[in-house]
């Protein structure tokens, strides 16, 4: 699929949800699905700054490809980080660069891009950008 | 009790009237700034409409009527805080202008190369980065008094941190992230006794007990206006008029000086030594209906009604399975600071928010207060004269809830 099919997906699936808790006990439940970072990055260098909870993120480059995996201390912000994740995992990081993530907005989420939330749903995103930009140097 | 009509004190209140995510709003987060009573928002109108016009300078009739109104809130400071003169009360633009004042004018002069600042392990980011610049710059150093695991000050321990080269002590009144109300007078008579001077942060005091700046013996005092009801943008140092003189200014500009030339200037006498350029005229002017309104209802009548309420916010909140409180000193004020076993502040904030209750999540600029307890951070609930127990009861639901969905 691509980022935009899977972004529409992930719309429409939450379009099921119309009160609050319940999108909030799907993201919950996303969370726990997120492909859990090794243990081993766990570190200072894998952590994105300006959350006020911890989130750890890793890539790895697959045939051309970019996984992450990741974590975070919170349930919610994992829950953000695993739909960071869904969307943008398994793609070139050329596709990852150029994504233009309107499904954010879609799903009633805005409020997280807020820089007062500090939840860092916009550092998370930023940093899957840059992460995306230096594999592709590499590559 | 009777003089305390927390029905018509909520009423002067427009905000608490509105709904967020379409739920009645509950505002627990006054330790971030409280709301504003509808004299201060009138008068802030009112100064658009009627006077505004710079203050200290114009000959004309609005100059001098704004000059005069600003003048009155400088007075009515000094009586709130029982100053001696008006002129040792500098307007600024907060408590963080105001400690940044004193480290740069008074710690530049007269803390040297080797010397010693006291502060304590509570303080917020805005009472210790200062003084780390003005560590870096002059090679100073800060000692700090440790606290307890209910997060008091270790009396014994701040005595033992005096010796011939401590300058000064910065401490705040109450604590920002535990709610702690530090024994200050104490400890400036200790400070005193070895020589030092005494910096007390009163941000999270002044709005909740009453201070007196010389009661207390204390040499300088700061606090903001929008965490007494007052507007945003200004706030206020009180100094000895003695330490004032002493020191230089550090931001040059109008109103601060007496005569220019290119060769020489000298300097305006206080307070206006202190303000250089157009002051925030429009808060400065309106901080007088703040401090009205406290003084209308009266900060002993503020003091007894928030104390229960405090007491009855701490007895709900320990029936909570997992909760840990953080900051649980005999003498406290206004704050509870707690984390619940099983979950993250942040997730508890996001649903309090979804169900129209404001309570802080962080370290509340407060970062060695966090490490001090090995924790991220808490859930901290900050109340104001016109909170209620209802409100404490939707909170106390709302966490239920909250714990219900995150454990």
């Amino acid at each position: 699929m691509t980022i935009n099919e899977i972004q529409d997906e992930l719309i429409e699936d939450f379009a099921f949800y119309t009160d609050w808790m319940e999108k909030y006990e799907y993201i919950i439940q996303l969370g726990k699905e997120v492909p859990l970072i090794d243990e081993q990055y766990k570190t200072d260098e894998y952590i994105i700054k300006g959350c006020q909870s911890k989130v750890w993120l890793y890539p790895e480059m697959k045939d051309g490809k970019v996984y992450f995996t990741a974590d975070s201390d919170a349930i919610i912000t994992k829950g953000l980080v695993s739909l960071m994740v869904k969307v943008l995992s398994g793609h070139t990081p050329k596709e990852i660069v150029e994504a233009e993530l309107y499904f954010v907005d879609q799903i009633g989420l805005k409020e997280h891009l807020s820089p007062t939330r500090a939840n860092g749903l916009l550092s998370m995103i930023k940093q899957m950008k840059l992460y995306a930009v230096a594999l592709q140097v590499n590559a | 009790m009777e003089t305390y009509n927390i029905d018509k004190i909520r009423a002067d209140f427009p905000i608490l009237k509105r709904e967020v995510n379409g739920k009645p709003l509950v505002y627990l987060d006054n330790g971030a700034t409280t709301q504003k009573p509808v004299s201060v928002i009138n008068s802030i109108a009112h100064y658009y409409s009627d006077m505004n016009s710079n203050v200290h300078r114009g000959v004309h009739y609005l100059s001098q009527i704004s000059t005069d109104a600003f003048e009155v809130t400088r007075r009515k400071i000094q009586f709130f805080i029982n100053a001696p003169e008006d002129r040792q009360v500098i307007i600024t633009k907060g408590t963080t202008d105001s400690i940044n004042l004193v480290a740069t004018c008074y710690g530049r002069a007269f803390i040297q190369e080797g010397e010693e600042i006291i502060l304590s392990a509570m303080e917020h980011h805005s009472n210790i980065v200062p003084w780390q610049m003005l560590c870096d710059e002059k090679g100073c150093k800060i000692r700090v008094i440790p606290m307890n695991d209910k997060g008091e000050l270790d009396m014994d321990a701040y005595r033992g941190l005096f010796n011939e080269r401590t300058k000064l002590v910065a401490v705040t009144y109450v604590s920002n992230a535990l709610g702690t109300i530090n024994p200050v007078k104490e400890m400036i008579s200790i400070a005193h006794a070895h020589g030092a001077v005494v910096l007390v942060d009163a941000a999270q005091a002044i709005q909740h007990i009453q201070v007196d700046v010389q009661g207390l013996d204390v040499d300088f005092l700061a606090f903001s206006g929008h965490k007494m009801y007052g507007p945003t943008g200004v706030g206020v140092l009180y100094g000895k008029e003695e330490l004032l003189n002493a020191m230089p200014p550090y931001q040059g500009g109008g109103d601060m000086i007496k005569d220019v030339t290119f060769e020489k200037t000298t300097y305006n006498d206080l307070p206006f030594k202190f303000e250089a350029g157009t002051p925030n005229i429009e808060a400065g002017i309106c901080l007088n209906e703040a401090i009205d309104y406290i003084s209308s209802i009266g900060l002993a009548h503020i003091e007894a009604y928030e104390h229960e309420l405090l007491a009855y916010t701490q007895e709900k909140l320990s029936q909570i399975p997992g909760i840990r409180f953080i900051g649980t000193a005999d003498q406290k004020c206004s704050v509870i600071s707690f984390i619940i076993e099983g979950t993250h502040p942040y997730d508890v904030g996001v649903i309090l928010d979804k169900l129209g209750i404001a309570v802080r999540t962080g370290h509340h600029c407060a970062q060695p207060v966090m490490d001090r307890f090995g924790i991220p951070g808490t859930i901290r609930v900050s109340l104001a004269l016109y909170n209620t127990k209802e409100d404490i009861d939707i909170l106390i639901a709302g966490i239920q809830r909250a714990v219900n969905m995150l454990v």
